[in-house]
């Protein structure tokens, strides 16, 4: 009774405050009226059994990635990826602190977006996740084997990392791009100057068989703001797009200013074209910094490296490199339908959905039909690129996904909604309400040539009365529906962490068979790591006094330490010297300053301790490891700086 | 104190059939399972009190896993000798030969247990502590589960190799590095 009567507030208020009459016949509904028998049935998966789907979620400003299991719903993980993580001692511990150094020093969060599983010949593959950080701009690689960040690189002259990672069909390439437009290369001006002065870029990371990551080259870009992209695929292969807004170059209050066109523009860049250009040393080289880290998987360690110039192509000396296709208006997300022939755009302020052609665009770069230039860049002709329009599609139309069987489903933030329509007729065939504010939505393979047409996922950005409440602040959400039958079918409600932006979904077979269980400990070549108690102890170099330490079920070695003064750090490096799956330890010490460590079975892990007071200070596993982890403990004994205590364990 | 030591490992063990061998006999050859066993039967081998505990009498069978058979003959003191190299690598950590630590002292465990059960412990722990009545009641004792640090069947054999080389009295490298306790010449003269 209280679900609907909170229901029908909502059901009043927003098409009340938003002004729009068509809203309520969306939401007179009653919630339960979409929800129809047979639904838990189809998202119970029984205790022990698996579920059929991985998802990965962005964590938005949480920074991280979240994986749950389809159609259950049920989390199964948060990776760390931008964001420090206590938890499991990311980026706190000396292993994994350099993945995030940039060039502005060490940056412990970012608001990631855009998760992108690596792909083969245009199918998703499985082995990697490709996540864009935002804020300080940057792409990183997941490796899911072992669902841990291996890679993170910095992308230089942009800002706010938005269209981004978007690979293409073969993971040749994942793209960057600045949704902020910046003074190129960063100089000290006047902000008034903006339409004079600042840039965009588009970047193109070449990502090598092994998954390492290199920026090939990047395209100054008129200084616009560049929102969304998707690579081509099947006969478009070669190209990407990139939505933009701002074409008005508006440095202030852009929520008024930047929506004053009746369109902005899709770049189309031919990016074979582009490697054409710099094999023929068209690309000048400019001087920058920006950080490249990586996992080197031999001494389990993060390592970096400081790049210090990159390839810059000016479109100008590019001719045939790229074309803008008028779009209305301010689109955000331009996503390409399997048979990668149609070019669909979230405007987000327009009252249609427009879906470009790519074999009219073709023709239309053949037959010249440009309507003007931006700075160069030929603009064409809209009736000579456009297939369609999708009329009355939702308001404020977001994103759009695909099904496999002709149909594509769009995400409309406004009216809280999924319009499902048909590609090539253009007519809308279902809807369905969502709860609240949905911005990208998600099926199974939907943006690849091989979707899983099972499910669409709603990743929503407002949830209100949707959940037991708890407090001002409130999770956001995401809404499960099948799309097997003719009517999509709202399945399942689930929170999800940070604010789920875009995410990916794969068959969990295909991440399965290759999930390592734990790190074979002979192949551990840490410095610090050891293969057997026998190798466990403590060394002093000057003030840093380093501990060898194992654990394996239920005990440290060593467990008792003597001979640590005041001015000394301690390095904990710990190794589990288990062999088996699901058998981590963990390790904190009294008043440890950063965060505990937690090390997987093989692997070492290092955690520094600078003590502050004299003292004999417990230690002990963080992890329930067996019926004796309450023994698993020492004693480390800090001593005052003038002390002639000779450093001891009792490890052999 | 020796008599309980004694009276837990093997005291109850009465069939006749086991007492033809010798201490001291070669590892390898001829010997039967049961012989092998009797090998470490020797008149006065001493167990350290801190062995297993004497409470409940364990007799073994194969085991649960993927040993029905080993054929010990196979195991010569090569094997032995790379049994001995893993064992402080893969099983110090919570076993020593002559004394119990995490787990049981492994003195005499292959005149105790059958090489089956003894290879189906090393490599299918999990499911013995849940499904081997020896097993469980081992884990009953020490309380801590044996750790499945995924051998190959070539390493646990090797393990055995080496278990069987020290328990027939002859050198025993490993322990010399891993159980100070006990001089490194001992364990061999005492069988």
């Amino acid at each position: 009774m209280q679900t609907f009567k909170r229901f029908k507030w909502w059901a009043v208020a927003i098409p009340v405050v938003a002004g729009f009459a068509l809203m309520s016949t969306q939401c007179a509904k009653k919630p339960t009226s979409t929800v129809m028998t047979g639904s838990a049935d189809k998202v119970y998966v029984a205790p022990g059994s698996y579920d059929d789907f991985y998802a990965f979620m962005s964590g938005g400003f949480s920074g991280q990635v979240s994986v749950y299991g389809l159609p259950s719903g049920r989390q199964l993980r948060v990776i760390p990826v931008f964001s420090q993580n206590a938890e499991n001692g990311y980026g706190y511990n000396e292993e994994t602190k350099p993945m995030l150094m940039t060039s502005y020093g060490f940056i412990p969060w970012d608001d990631a977006h855009h998760p992108k599983i690596s792909q083969t010949n245009g199918i998703a593959d499985g082995r990697w996740l490709f996540i864009n950080g935002n804020n300080t701009p940057r792409i990183a690689r997941v490796d899911l084997s072992r669902f841990e960040t291996d890679e993170i690189i910095e992308i230089p002259n942009s800002g706010g990392n938005h269209a981004s990672p978007f690979i293409t069909m073969n993971t040749e390439y994942a793209v960057a791009t600045t949704r902020f437009s910046v003074p190129i290369p960063q100089q000290d001006v006047a902000i008034a100057d903006f339409a004079k002065r600042f840039k965009g870029t588009i970047s193109f990371v070449k990502i090598n068989p092994e998954g390492k990551m290199e920026i090939a080259f990047q395209i100054l870009m008129p200084g616009i703001n560049y929102d969304l992209a998707h690579a081509g695929k099947g006969p478009s292969h070669g190209w990407a797009f990139f939505t933009s807004y701002n074409s008005e170059k508006a440095n202030t209050l852009l929520e008024v200013n930047a929506s004053k066109n009746d369109k902005d523009f899709i770049a189309a860049v031919n990016w074979k074209k582009a490697e054409e250009y710099v094999a023929q040393g068209k690309a000048k080289t400019w001087p920058t910094k920006y950080y490249h880290n990586w996992m080197d998987h031999d001494t389990q360690s993060a390592k970096s490296e400081v790049i210090d110039q990159v390839k810059v192509l000016d479109p100008a000396d590019c001719p045939g490199m790229i074309y803008y296709l008028p779009t209305p208006k301010s689109p955000h997300g331009v996503d390409i339908d399997p048979s990668g022939e149609y070019i669909v755009a979230g405007g987000k302020l327009a009252s249609v959905i427009p879906v470009h052609s790519f074999s009219k665009m073709l023709k239309a770069i053949d037959d010249k039909a440009f309507d003007g230039d931006v700075d160069g860049i030929p603009v064409l002709k809209y009736d000579a690129v456009v297939a369609g329009e999708v009329a009355n599609p939702g308001l404020g139309p977001l994103h759009t996904e695909f099904d496999g069987n002709g149909y594509a489903y769009t995400s409309a933030f406004i009216s809280s909604e999924i319009v499902k329509w048909k590609l090539g007729t253009w007519e809308v065939v279902d809807r369905i309400p969502v709860y609240y504010s949905i911005g990208h939505l998600m099926i199974p393979g939907g943006d690849t040539m091989k979707p899983w047409g099972k499910y669409v996922i709603a990743l929503n950005k407002v949830t209100k009365d949707r959940y037991l409440p708890t407090g001002p602040e409130l999770t956001q959400s995401a809404q499960l529906i099948d799309i097997t039958g003719s009517k999509m079918q709202m399945l399942l409600d689930f929170p999800t962490i940070g604010e789920p932006h875009y995410a990916q979904a794969i068959p969990a077979d295909i991440i399965t068979k290759n999930s390592l269980k734990f790190f074979d400990l002979t192949s551990n070549h840490h410095p610090y790591g050891i293969k057997s108690e026998a190798e466990a102890g403590v060394e002093r170099k000057g003030h840093d006094v380093h501990v060898r330490m194992s654990t394996i079920r239920s005990h440290f070695k060593p467990d008792n330490i003597e001979g640590i003064k005041l001015g000394d750090t301690v390095y904990f490096h710990v190794t589990n010297l288990e062999q088996d799956w699901d058998v981590p330890h963990g390790f904190a010490v009294e008043g440890l300053g950063n965060s505990e460590l937690l090390v997987m079975p093989g692997q070492t892990r290092t955690i520094a301790w600078t003590p502050t007071r004299e003292g004999v200070f417990p230690f002990y596993c963080t992890d329930f490891c067996s019926a004796l982890h309450q023994e698993m403990s020492g004693y480390i004994r800090v001593s005052g700086k003038n002390a002639t205590i000779q450093l001891s364990s009792n490890s052999k | 104190m020796l008599a309980i030591s004694l009276a837990g490992c093997e005291g109850s063990r009465n069939n006749s059939s086991w007492s033809t061998a010798k201490p001291g006999d070669p590892i390898v050859p001829a010997l039967t399972i049961a012989e092998q066993k009797s090998a470490g039967l020797a008149p006065g081998a001493a167990m350290p009190a801190t062995s297993e505990p004497a409470a409940p009498e364990i007799k073994s069978g194969r085991g649960v896993g993927p040993v029905d058979h080993v054929d010990i003959s196979s195991l010569d003191a090569t094997r032995a000798m790379k049994g001995a190299e893993l064992f402080p690598v893969k099983c110090s950590a919570c076993h020593k030969i002559e004394e119990r630590y995490i787990g049981p002292a492994l003195t005499g465990v292959t005149t105790r247990r059958q090489p089956e059960w003894i290879l189906n412990m090393i490599l299918n722990p999990e499911n013995m502590i849940q499904q081997d009545p020896t097993a469980k009641a081992l884990l009953a004792q020490f309380i801590a589960p044996m750790a499945n640090q995924h051998l190959t069947r070539e390493e646990a054999e090797s393990i055995l190799a080496f278990f069987l080389q020290h328990d027939s009295g002859q050198a025993a490298p490993a322990e010399a590095q891993t159980a100070p306790v006990t001089p490194p010449a001992q364990p061999a003269s005492q069988h």
